[in-house]
Formats: C-alpha cells, structure tokens, sequence
C-alpha cells in the first residue's frame, strides 16, 4: 500500500475541499479533474489505476463518489481515502444545507432559471469527458482494444435499451475480462 | 413556468415519517447496499414506493434541488429528506447511511484486489469491469443530451456550451474549475439573455395566446 507524507496529505485534502464546490451534476462529473490531479499533475496514480477505481466503485453498491475514496486508498492508504471522502463532501454538503433551508421558492426567478439552463449542457459535455477518459487506456492497448471497445459498445446500447440493472453488466465484464476476451 | 412555483411540495402530504433519526440511518444503509451502478431508481422504490415518507411528487422536487448543487445527488437527496424530518441529526444520520457500509465495502474491495490483481484472470476481470463502467458512462452522457432538448438556451447555444467543455477537458486537459467558472459564468449570462428575450416575446400583446 502507498503512504505520502502529511504535507501532500494535507494538499490532497485541501485541494478535494475547493473541488467540492465545483462538482455541480454529481460525482461523476469531477472524475476529469480527478484524472488531471493524480495521474498527470501528481503522478501518484497510472491510467490503469484510476480506472480500476471507478470499475470497482461501481462493481460495489452505493453512490458513485465512492470512487474518490478508492482514489485516496491507492495514493495514500486509509489516511488518504478518509482525507479524499471528507474533502469532496464537506464543503457541497454545508452548502447544500443552508440552500436546502433557505427555501427552494426562488428556483422560479429568472437568475436561478438561467443558472439551471446554461449550467446543464456544460454538464452533458463532462459526462462525455468522464467516458472518453474511461475509454482511453482500452485505445491505448492493443492486446485488448478489440474486445474492450465492443464491451464498452454493448454495454452503452444495453442501458440504452432495456431495463437491465447494471450489476448484471458489470458481472459480464468480469466474466468476459477473466476469459481474457476483453 | 413548473405547477410548483408556490413552493417546494410539502412533507405532510407523505402517509408516513421516520420514527427516529436511527431509522433514517438504517432505511437509508439499506437502500444505499442496493443501489449498484446508481442509487436514485432504488432510493426513489424504498423511500417513495415501499416506505411512504415521502410523496412522488416531494421526492421530485427535492431532486431537481439536489441536482443543481454541487455534490453527489443522491448525497445532497439524503441531507435534504434527513434535514426536513429531524434537523442536522437527521441530515447527519442519512448521510452516514448512505455512505458507512459502502465505503467500508469499496475500501476492502480496493484493499484486496492489489494482492489479487496479481492474477491474470482478476486483473481481466477488472479490465473488463472498467469497459463496462466507461459503456454505463457514456450511455448516461447520452441519456442527459435527451433532458436538453427542452433547454432554453436552444440546440445551438447546447452545443457550442457541451462541446466546448468535452474539448476542453477530453483534448486540452484544463482543470475543471476554469471550465466550470469559465464556460459556467458564459452559458448562465446567455441563458439569462435568452430568458429576457423570451420574456419580452410573451409580453408582446400580438404574441400571447
């Protein structure tokens, strides 16, 4: 397992503090940056790693942010998923509550209308991003790309078209991935 | 204008509450061990549909809140349904329900796997897995460019915005926060603009219907 000293514990943290803020359209959304942060500026993480996060946060139950803990465990053990859990979600969470009490009567002003409106294709753009960037180490290996590239194909067109829940899909590509097809 | 414009829907309409704070904890660590690959649909089943604490048309209200906050959606759901029924305790006891027992799960997942991935067939599984993950993604990005079509700022304006923020983060690589800021600050002035265009259209007399 990985230790960083305090110090970069310490920067972890407060730069998860300052994304939090910045994470409007959920969790999902900040992956880019996360991507940025410890692959290519921190260097604490490979390409493979940070997509092994989000792969077993969604293989685990519960809400999808769960993957920046994982993030924190692999840069920094326990320390590190404590200090990247309690970052991204203090700041949203307090903002969150006072908003929430001070009254969602105002959502029908035109300020808060066009906040929500031009707020929401930026949005979509992202989401797209977070599948590029999952997408990428597949591309770059072509051991693989073949198999990985039709998993990712099926598996968009499943959730596209049927009701299938997203376990089962997840357990294919297991399954697939194990039998070296994918 | 939303037939909600008097307010948010209130509680009391719900047949039933929570007994306790601890109650919330409970309801939602079970939810929140359901909810793979997305926790909304089950949160929407157990909270609406099986235990009656809140009305369909509450729990609508209080996502479209979530959702233009910042934080994870289901996160800010749980703090706000928490909130109204027991105060910051009850936000707090949501929360921790949601989040304790799957993230003590995904850490021992990650803990074992580095030991376990030295074997070809789990570091295949796992690579497959992370096929499947980026498919869910951009199958959701997909779903989302549906709930734009309504978007005031009209198809143009949308892609101009969407685009720019793919390029800037797929291809350029900038951080989030300029992209957020940057792009975020240009589309609520137009759409802004748009809104005030719109406005005085529908006050023109010739155009009321």
């Amino acid at each position: 397992m990985n230790t960083l000293p305090a110090g970069e514990l310490l920067e972890l943290f407060l730069h998860f503090l300052t994304l939090s803020l910045l994470s409007i359209g959920g969790a999902m959304s900040t992956a880019p940056e996360m991507h940025r942060y410890f692959v290519t500026e921190r260097g604490w993480l490979g390409d493979a790693d940070f997509t092994t996060a989000v792969a077993l946060a969604q293989a685990a139950p519960g809400p999808n942010v769960l993957f920046v803990p994982v993030l924190g465990f692999q840069a920094a053990g326990l320390p590190g998923a404590a200090a990247a859990l309690v970052g991204i979600l203090l700041p949203s969470t307090l903002l969150s509550l006072g908003v929430s009490r001070w009254g969602a009567s105002r959502r029908d002003t035109a300020l808060v209308r066009a906040f929500t409106a031009g707020l929401a294709p930026i949005t979509v753009g992202l989401v797209f991003a977070t599948g590029w960037l999952l997408a990428l180490p597949f591309v770059g290996d072509p051991a693989h790309r073949n198999g990985a590239l039709v998993l990712i194909a099926l598996t968009a067109l499943v959730t596209l078209r049927t009701k299938l829940a997203p376990i089962w899909m997840i357990a294919a590509g297991a399954v697939l991935g194990a039998a070296g097809l994918a | 204008m939303s037939p909600s414009a008097q307010g948010p829907a209130a509680l009391a309409d719900a047949p039933k509450r929570p007994a306790s704070p601890f109650a919330l904890f409970v309801a939602f660590s079970l939810l929140a061990l359901q909810g793979f690959g997305g926790v909304l649909a089950v949160a929407q089943r157990e909270l609406v549909d099986r235990r009656g604490w809140l009305s369909r048309e509450a729990f609508i209200e209080l996502y479209s809140i979530a959702q233009m906050l910042p934080g994870p959606n289901v996160v800010n759901l749980s703090l706000m349904i928490g909130d109204r029924y027991f105060g910051w305790r009850g936000a707090l006891a949501a929360i921790t329900g949601m989040l304790l027992a799957p993230f003590l799960i995904v850490i021992a997942l990650a803990a074992s796997h580095e030991r376990l991935a030295e074997f070809p067939a789990v570091a295949g599984a796992l690579r497959g897995m992370g096929a499947v993950a980026a498919g869910l993604i951009l199958a959701m990005a997909v779903k989302m460019l549906g709930t734009l079509r309504g978007n005031l700022l009209g198809p143009w304006l949308c892609a101009l915005l969407g685009l720019g923020a793919l390029v800037a983060i797929a291809v350029f690589r900038l951080p989030l926060a300029w992209i957020v800021i940057g792009l975020g600050v240009l589309g609520w002035g137009l759409a802004r603009w748009r809104i005030a265009i719109l406005d005085a259209r529908a006050a023109r007399p010739e155009d009321a219907s």
